[in-house]
């Protein structure tokens, strides 16, 4: 440490120099910058520690190379012209361009700095302009202020980066193992964040990890529930581990705002937009793909809004999240993204596009990939006033061949919907009446396994009803249809496989049903139609394969609903969207009411994903088959669990008791001590509160007797 | 058994107070008269005129021959229950919000709100068996927190003063020397205004209701918290049975969102807890706003509550009530 000098010393030496000390304004002294004459800060170890990187405010500063060497004269044409090119870019501060000049020979030196408003700004003319040609000789070369430090400090020499040991990381995978084979969720309530086990045994969430302002706006799984994803304004970061939840990595984003996992989670996408400088000018959107487990950038895209707003000639604002979509399947080769008459898909190999071509799709509105193979359906509407109709086309990547197109005449919109396994894509089509006044619906069904691709059409009976919510049941055939236009709407359910012949074919209609969200179990076969908003949360439980209703019942202003990966549990949560009643419910399957939590500030409710069953369909239809010799052990347990618990529970009443009764029975010792004194101040009144409390027990009996018989009396007039 | 439904209040009650033969109920209303009902059958008995603002609370006397009242007037008064007949006011300067007799019903402990600039205080006022010796003098004016003192009551031998309100803190006065004995733990205490207290009957213990939520029963001489009752509205109003080991909690939500939510969603119960198990055993709907007010008659066979609504409703017990067994 610093060899501090006592005070003594330091007036000698003051002495001896003639210095009066007293007289000395010490915080006038300066050291000389880089110089601390072996004074360590005291600060000095936070700042080793953290090693933190700090701005130098020179961010918004670039240097421009290679402009022409001009006499003085030439001097002010010189400035205008470079004034003119970068203030087209961002605006240039006052007193913000500065060009340097050589005062031997009174010419430019060739270079000049300029600085802007943002760090953004300069970003970008640096990056609009370097190249740039103002003539044969003289090609712009521009480098950030704040680069120049790092260009410096390269050293000559190559050193072999040092080779980490390998440590072994946490299985993040641990929560799969949990011997009661509980789901895991995530809730944001106020400030906390919490993840809790659903413990339906014993009807009650089991804390795993909490914490308070863990995010700044949003958390979210990853597809596969290996990391927890918090948001904050410097990125985003992944937690995850196997007792607890510890930050695994940080994604450098200032200002964040959307995320995005690759469905097999090896890469995140980030999203920010940032107000321009110029507000004519279109928002700047940065987007940032990250390798999830290394937290390298692997591509960012950057650009005004417009470019990623999408929707061809459809005129929709804003940018629709997310902008890449993923191709299926957990290898996360491809991801595609929409521009103006273009398609581009992309490949994860390289980074970059595919043939190193985007598609051309005149008007290209929609677009969306099959869950598991590298198929991309997508939707051009019509155009030429109708002479060119609209299409709906299946295009394989990466041949960018088409599989399968399908000519639809007088369309108003189009939804596209695959099933999970890629087998079959629905898309609700909307036409337009003959008089296009009104609308009505129908669904192109294409059985994408199926040699040639099939195209099948389905119409409503009722063809003027509006299209209220659809789902295909996940890896299964059918599929679940809310439509009407009366507020009571219907509910139909179709397979696409009946019997012999593979014919969609209807099941059953649900008339009139308060309903307007289906969600399916994610192992199929039971549906949860649900009110939510206007109907204030009427939840029914519907069973397909019986194609009976098993349950219903109410959460009152219920928003949000989810099942739990294995379609165990079906959580229905109240967000703040309403100020009341914020918190969830959790129901079993079957819409048997198990718990409920309420929350104050309520915002998120997310089941922890599980990766996919590495069981083989055989497999599982073969423990289904035999599920009772699985099952016996699990009842038993459940049995053992609730002895367990009304044993703790009848321990615990009698403990309660006991304190009861000890308070009680200090407070009667009490209460008699003190009957003298307040006969007293009752003015000897005898206090007679000891003697009451018997004779009304003994009242109570009789009292009780006498009106039971009175009740019977009322109850037969009633 | 059906409830009976009393009207006479105009605008939303405030208190309800059974004396202690069980026979009278005293209610408080933000209309300017308290009344006075027959607890059996809920006719109207009579009512006390004179007040010219909201009555915010009443006490009466051992021998229900006084009555008290404070009211957003800014005044207390004395009444004789029988006749109707205004025996004396205490003029304040800022409205009386709680009042209660001491044992022996020589003293009375009368708190006002802040006011202007005055803070809350609570007044202690002799009361003199003759109404013509009466006078408005304070034995003990004790200079009160910050923000509204929402009750005040003497505690066991009129040796200390108990009060809370808006700071959520319970504190115990010294009732000679207006000292500050004991105040409630921040950590375990109420987080928002306490509304209500409500005495045990022999007065070992006491309830408290408050905007966050719950209810917590407290040892009077010691105020340790003994047992805490979470619910899912903002308490208004609590009571205790003093034949069984229930409490009742009322409340709602906030007074001035009801027009916008539906009535579903207020929830407007008068819910049962098992006071030792901290509970929840059932509740008893009927009110269409919050319930301001609660009372047990001392028989423990009836209660009453009264609503934002304006209602007061009687509940005479049924015979299953009192067997219920969880």
């Amino acid at each position: 440490m610093a060899d501090v000098m006592v005070m003594k010393e330091i007036e000698d030496t003051a002495l001896r120099l003639g210095v009066d000390i007293s007289t000395l304004d010490l915080d006038s002294i300066r050291l000389p910058p880089g110089e601390n004459y072996g004074i360590v800060s005291d600060d000095e170890e936070v700042y080793l520690e953290d090693n933190l990187e700090f701005e130098s405010g020179f961010g918004n500063i670039i240097v421009v190379d290679n402009l022409p060497v001009v006499p003085k004269e030439k001097f002010e044409k010189l400035e205008g012209v470079v004034r003119k090119i970068y203030s087209q870019i961002g605006v240039i501060k006052e007193d913000g361009l500065w060009m340097p000049v050589d005062p031997e020979t009174d010419k430019t030196l060739g270079y000049c700095f300029i600085e802007y408003n943002t760090p953004q700004e300069a970003e970008l003319a640096k990056e609009k302009t370097h190249g740039y040609k103002l003539d044969r000789a003289h090609i712009f070369c521009v480098s950030m202020f704040d680069d120049f430090d790092r260009f410096m400090k390269v050293p000559n020499e190559w050193a072999p980066p040092e080779t980490k040991p390998y440590a072994p990381g946490e299985n993040l995978q641990h929560w799969l193992t949990d011997p009661k084979a509980r789901d895991q969720f995530v809730i944001r309530a106020g400030s906390d964040t919490e993840v809790l086990w659903n413990d339906a045994r014993h009807l009650k969430p089991d804390p795993v990890y909490k914490r308070a302002y863990w995010t700044e706006s949003f958390v979210q799984w990853s597809p596969l529930g290996t990391y927890l994803a918090t948001v904050h304004r410097q990125g985003a970061a992944v937690w995850g581990g196997s007792t607890s939840f510890n930050r695994l990595m940080r994604y450098a984003h200032p200002q964040v705002k959307l995320i995005d996992f690759s469905p097999g989670e090896k890469y995140l996408v980030t999203y920010s937009s940032h107000e321009p400088s110029n507000p004519r000018d279109a928002n700047r959107v940065v987007i940032n793909i990250f390798d999830v487990r290394t937290g390298k950038v692997m591509r960012d895209f950057k650009g005004s809004a417009d470019d990623f707003a999408v929707g061809g000639a459809g005129g929709v604002t804003g940018v629709s999240w997310p902008v890449f979509k993923w191709s299926g399947g957990r290898d996360d080769k491809y991801f595609a993204r929409m521009g103006k008459n273009i398609l581009s898909v992309y490949e994860t190999e390289t980074f970059s596009l595919v043939d190193k071509k985007s598609l051309k799709v005149e008007n290209i509105m929609d677009f969306c990939w099959s869950p598991t193979d590298p198929i991309i359906a997508l939707f051009v509407p019509e155009m030429g006033g109708g002479n060119q109709p609209a299409r709906v086309s299946l295009i394989q990547v990466p041949s960018k061949e088409e599989l399968r197109q399908k000519n639809l005449f007088s369309v108003s919109d189009c939804k596209m919907y695959w099933q999970s396994n890629g087998d079959y894509l629905a898309v609700n089509v909307e036409r337009y009446t003959k008089t296009k006044k009104s609308t009505y619906t129908g669904f192109e069904l294409f059985r994408i396994k199926e040699r040639d691709i099939p195209i099948e059409v389905l119409e409503l009976e009722n063809k003027n009803d509006k299209i209220i919510a659809f789902a295909w049941e996940p890896k299964g055939h059918r599929f679940v249809v809310i439509h009407g236009d009366n507020p009571k709407p219907d509910v139909s359910i179709y397979s696409m496989r009946t019997g012999q012949n593979s014919r969609v074919s209807k099941l059953t209609t649900l008339k009139g049903k308060q309903a307007n969200a289906l969600f399916w179990s994610p192992a199929g076969r039971y549906i949860v139609l649900a009110g939510l908003k206007g109907f204030n949360g009427q939840l029914e439980f519907y069973n397909v394969d019986e194609l009976e209703t098993m349950a219903t019942a109410e959460h009152f202003m219920a928003t949000d609903i989810e099942w739990d990966p294995t379609g165990r549990y079906v959580a229905t949560a109240v967000t703040s969207v309403h100020e009341m009643e914020n918190g969830f419910n959790i129901w079993s399957f079957n819409g048997k009411h198990l718990y409920r939590i309420l929350k104050d500030h309520f915002f998120q409710f997310l089941w922890r994903p599980r990766p996919p069953s590495f069981l083989s369909s055989e497999k599982e239809e073969e423990i289904a088959k035999n599920l009772k010799k699985y099952s016996k052990k699990y009842e038993a347990e459940d049995q053992d669990v609730s002895l367990l618990l009304s044993e703790q529970e009848r321990e615990k009443r009698r403990m309660l008791k006991e304190d009861w009764d000890k308070w009680v029975n200090d407070w009667k010792r009490m209460h008699e001590e003190e009957s003298l004194y307040r006969q007293k101040l009752r003015d000897g009144e005898a206090s007679d509160e000891e003697e009451e409390y018997e004779a009304k027990d003994i009242e109570v009996e009789e009292v009780i007797h006498v009106s039971k018989e009175v009740l019977h009396l009322e109850y037969g007039q009633e | 058994m059906r409830p009976i439904l009393m009207k006479g209040h105009e605008r939303p009650l405030t208190f309800l107070k059974y004396n202690r033969d069980g026979d009278l109920l005293f209610s408080c209303a933000k209309d300017h008269n308290p009344t006075v009902w027959f607890a059996d059958n809920g006719e109207r008995l009579g009512t006390y005129h004179g007040h010219n603002g909201a009555v915010w609370c009443c006490d009466v006397s051992r021998d229900s021959g006084r009555l008290i009242t404070g009211s957003a007037d800014q005044t207390a008064k004395l009444w004789n229950v029988q006749t109707g007949q205004q025996l004396f006011t205490f003029n304040f300067d800022s409205p009386a919000r709680s009042v209660d007799f001491s044992v022996g019903d020589k003293l009375a402990v009368i708190t006002t709100d802040p006011f202007m600039e005055l803070p809350s205080a609570i007044h202690v006022k002799r009361i003199a068996k003759d109404p013509t010796e009466q006078t408005g003098e304070s034995v003990l004016l004790i200079k009160g927190p910050q923000g509204r003192i929402n009750r005040a009551i003497w505690g066991p031998l009129n040796r200390t003063i108990i009060s809370a309100g808006e700071d959520a803190v319970i504190r115990i006065w010294d009732s000679e020397t207006g000292k500050l004995l004991k105040e409630s733990d921040k950590e375990s205490g109420h987080k928002k205004t306490v509304t209500s207290l409500a005495k045990s009957s022999d007065g070992s213990h006491f309830l408290t209701g408050s905007l966050d939520k719950s209810a917590r029963l407290w040892d009077t001489r010691t105020l340790t918290l003994i047992k805490t009752y979470v619910t899912e509205r903002p308490v208004n109003a609590v009571a205790m049975s003093p034949l069984l080991d229930h409490v009742v909690l009322g409340g709602g939500q906030d007074a001035s969102a009801v027009t916008t939510t539906d009535h579903r969603a207020g929830k407007f119960e008068a819910k049962f807890y098992d006071k030792i198990l901290q509970e929840e055993i059932g509740g008893v709907k009927g009110h269409f706003g919050p319930i301001n007010a609660l009372a047990f008659n001392p028989d423990g066979k009836s209660f009453s509550s009264g609503g934002e609504d304006g209602y007061v409703r009687l509940h005479h017990f049924d015979p299953d009530y009192f067997n219920i067994k969880i």
